[in-house]
């Protein structure tokens, strides 16, 4: 690891640092009424017009609700890239998106995930990016933010039904937090030249002509075949270059905010239209985790005590430094096969050196290995570098950070309720330890509420591990591995370990725009949203029914280093039990391979 | 279920429109004002023709031109319509076979070089569209491009330290230099952004 690489990830912590308790406290407030009175009367007004009460939801009337409003927001995503052709804002006369494609698209967005089965530039209308994909990308992470809304209610109240109105959290988390931080980010990140417009995509003539082989056409426009059948081919020049165009920085601020990941372009954040310069890096990079690490704080604030917020947010924060050590670390060893006589790979003050193949230049090993960390330990799944050409130690960190369940940092809302998830586990693993009930701020766990903690764990799992097993072994899931050998079962694992986790990276070889994948994927992304999600608010009703008990000498302190280490070593057990033979059989394999079969 | 159909109906309804419309006009109108260079693509111009982005690459591979890295895109390199990187694992016979090519061509081009070439000039970018190499590879193509063009590769050197851009506070990005802009300063051109 070069010291550049160690600077770099020191500055992101204290930038990130820095931020977290006045955004934290920022969102606590976004939890009640606004005081401000104009805000707060066109508040009234707007919830008026949507036929929106004043009065709080049991859980069992804000999971429906959270549910309903998702299935909404699916038919209209579904629906926009189905008739894409015929609607407004479409300039190069983008045809329909496919049937499969669409569903797998429109689940995406929806559960938060952004996993990316097309390529932007050449499938999506601009009206689809901006008023399907964009407006999910607001509202599936509001929803999001909703639920650990929720959460936090149920440690905060004792003794009621309610846990909050999930359309006025929606509204205010939308409104207040998403809207403002996004449009502030989207400037900026035109100001270092992301593009921004409605023009249709550009011709420029380029220095030089590029020739190369091109399937021949006969008159009526179909490919000539030769007496074999097989296709001729033809050299031809061209000395112009297309350049895609849209509104894309308004869509790139908000993707990286939200934790969605999905990019305006087909290589995503790699795109030098997405991601022109370190310092848009740094600040798409500062967006992955930002809201996920304050929400901490909020989660402190609101339980009145914020001991407990850091606790948490310094149990992520261990598992994350490691993870962005160990990446980068990999990453700069670079590739032994290529380490001939003849190709330099070290670091120097000349180049960066290391794993280039699918990296970009300007953000070279450390920025490209930090950013791999946070997309993936924030369930954001925006890349800028090829994963899939990673090395295999390089590309296991990223897969087993999303396999940990999403909760280093993980999505806006969905990374703390699924750390507060395993906090109860380890605090019932502590309990069982020295016999006693256990307690999580002063809130009893019974076995109603562990029973949840069960199905909440154990769900992603189930999804990543069947699914995986289902594309290797039948033809539909094997026919589009892209990579030989072991590497492929790693494609195959990541994008199921992706899908479920709500994620959205790829190990983009393969080729998902199949209707095995476009179908088992989109049903893994749907259950790895919903099926957490109503456990967690079942949770959240459990506990704001129960009584706060009064703190005793029998009562483990849940804000020390022994809390922080416990909730570690039980995230990180998790995984390992679950994932460990399938992490041996993918990137262990090609790590022994790689380094000792030349 | 009546009653969560029209706040869910009506809610998605109005953030659509904030999120979905406003928002992205906004941040259209305003940037498009306050920068329309980078907004409408960052096009620079020779002549008031456009030539190229200043953040997308072009294919280069005439002896007298810096060459950029190598592109996955298809069917050609640095087709800026279709992005893509080459996902090629690092175990992939392909990809061992591709960097052998791309070395032999390197050094078929400038037969008196024996440094060894940096891994960029090596392997594809993730974007396919890599409008940058290191420093190190402009450095090692310097005395091919001098040769080509019959200029002293002193004068070749200075003009990459010119064009250089280095690690803003020794954090912020790579050593690196823009290959268009780099190769329309050695054919001459006088570069105006476009608006």
């Amino acid at each position: 690891m070069t010291i550049q690489s160690w600077l770099l990830l020191l500055a992101f912590l204290v930038v990130l640092f820095a931020t977290v308790k006045p955004l934290g406290l920022y969102m606590a407030q976004l939890m009640e009424a606004p005081r401000w009175q104009p805000l707060a009367r066109l508040e009234v007004g707007a919830f008026r017009l949507c036929g929106i009460g004043r009065e709080e939801m049991s859980w069992r009337q804000y999971a429906p609700a959270v549910l309903v409003f998702s299935l909404v927001g699916f038919i209209v995503v579904y629906a926009l890239q189905r008739l894409q052709f015929w609607l407004p804002l479409n300039p190069q006369l983008m045809p329909n998106v496919t049937a499969d494609s669409s569903f797998n698209t429109a689940i995406s967005f929806v559960t938060n995930t952004n996993w990316q089965g097309y390529g932007g530039e050449a499938t999506m209308s601009y009206l689809t990016q901006m008023l399907g994909l964009g407006v999910q990308n607001f509202v599936s992470a509001a929803a999001g933010i909703a639920v650990v809304f929720a959460l936090i209610r149920g440690f905060a109240r004792h003794s009621v039904q309610t846990i909050g109105n999930f359309w006025a959290d929606l509204y205010r988390t939308t409104v207040y937090l998403l809207l403002p931080l996004s449009f502030v980010l989207a400037l900026v990140l035109v100001s270092q030249g992301v593009i921004q417009n409605f023009s249709a995509y550009q011709e420029v003539s380029t220095l030089e002509a590029v020739t190369y082989e091109a399937p021949k056409l006969d008159a009526a426009g179909q490919p000539v075949t030769d007496a074999a059948g097989n296709a001729v081919t033809e050299t031809v020049a061209t000395s112009t270059q297309t350049l895609p165009m849209g509104p894309a920085a308004s869509q790139i601020a908000i993707k990286q905010l939200g934790t969605n990941g999905g990019g305006f372009f087909n290589v995503n954040s790699a795109h030098p239209f997405e991601n022109p310069t370190p310092l848009s890096n740094f600040l798409e990079l500062l967006a992955i985790l930002l809201i996920p690490a304050a929400l901490c704080y909020t989660f402190g604030k609101a339980v009145g005590d914020t001991r407990q917020g850091w606790a948490v947010l310094a149990a992520m924060t261990v598992i994350f430094v490691g993870a962005a050590i160990a990446t980068m670390t990999f990453e700069q060893q670079g590739n032994p096969l290529l380490a001939t006589p003849g190709v330099d790979q070290t670091a120097s003050a000349l180049q960066s050196g290391g794993n280039m193949e699918g990296k970009e230049t300007r953000h070279g090993i450390g920025a490209s290995a930090l950013w791999a960390t946070a997309t993936t330990a924030a369930s954001n799944g925006s890349v800028n570098s090829m994963h899939d050409s990673y090395t295999p130690l390089g590309g296991l960190v990223p897969m087993l950070l999303m396999q940990l369940g999403e909760v280093v940092f993980g999505g806006v809302g969905s990374g703390l309720y699924g750390m507060l998830v395993f906090a109860l586990m380890a605090v019932f693993v502590a309990g069982l330890m020295i016999g006693r009930t256990p307690e999580y701020l002063g809130k009893k766990i019974e076995a109603f509420d562990m029973k949840m903690v069960s199905i909440a764990i154990l769900m992603t799992p189930a999804l990543v591990l069947l699914g995986t097993a289902l594309a290797v072994t039948t033809t539909g899931g094997k026919a589009t591995l892209f990579n030989p050998g072991a590497h492929g079962f790693s494609e195959a694992l990541y994008a199921f370990s992706s899908a479920a986790n709500n994620n959205g990276s790829a190990f983009a070889g393969l080729g998902a725009n199949t209707p095995f994948y476009n179908g088992w994927l989109g049903v893994a992304m749907w259950f790895g949203r919903f099926a957490v999600i109503v456990p967690v608010l079942a949770i959240a009703g459990s506990l704001a029914a129960k009584k706060r008990l009064a703190q005793g000498p029998g009562t483990m302190p849940t804000h020390g280093p022994l809390f922080v280490g416990l909730l570690v070593g039980t995230v990180l057990l998790v995984a390992a039990l679950t994932y460990v033979p399938a992490l041996a059989l993918g990137p262990a394999v090609e790590h022994l391979i790689l380094w000792t079969g030349h | 279920m009546k009653s969560l159909l029209r706040p869910a109906l009506s809610l998605f309804a109005l953030l659509s429109v904030l999120t979905g419309l406003i928002y992205p006009l906004a941040v259209t109108g305003i940037g498009q004002l306050m920068f329309a260079q980078t907004a409408n693509g960052s096009i620079l111009a020779v002549d008031g023709r456009p030539v190229g982005s200043a953040l997308i690459g072009q294919s280069f591979t005439a002896a007298q031109h810096f060459w950029g890295r190598p592109s996955a895109t298809g069917p050609f390199p640095y087709n800026a319509a279709v992005s893509s990187g080459s996902n090629l694992g690092p175990l992939n016979p392909a990809l061992a076979e591709a960097v052998k090519a791309r070395l032999e061509a390197l050094k078929a081009a400038d037969p008196g070089n024996d440094n060894p070439v940096p891994v960029d000039l090596m392997t594809a970018s993730g974007s396919g569209l890599d409008p940058d190499i290191s420093l190190a590879a402009a450095y090692y193509q310097a005395p091919r491009v001098a040769n080509a063009r019959g200029l002293p590769v002193e004068q070749v050197r200075a003009l990459i330290g010119q064009q250089a851009a280095r690690p803003w506070l020794g954090i912020l990005g790579e050593p690196r230099v823009n290959v268009l802009r780099l190769n329309l300063a050695l054919d001459g051109r006088e570069v105006q952004p476009l608006d």
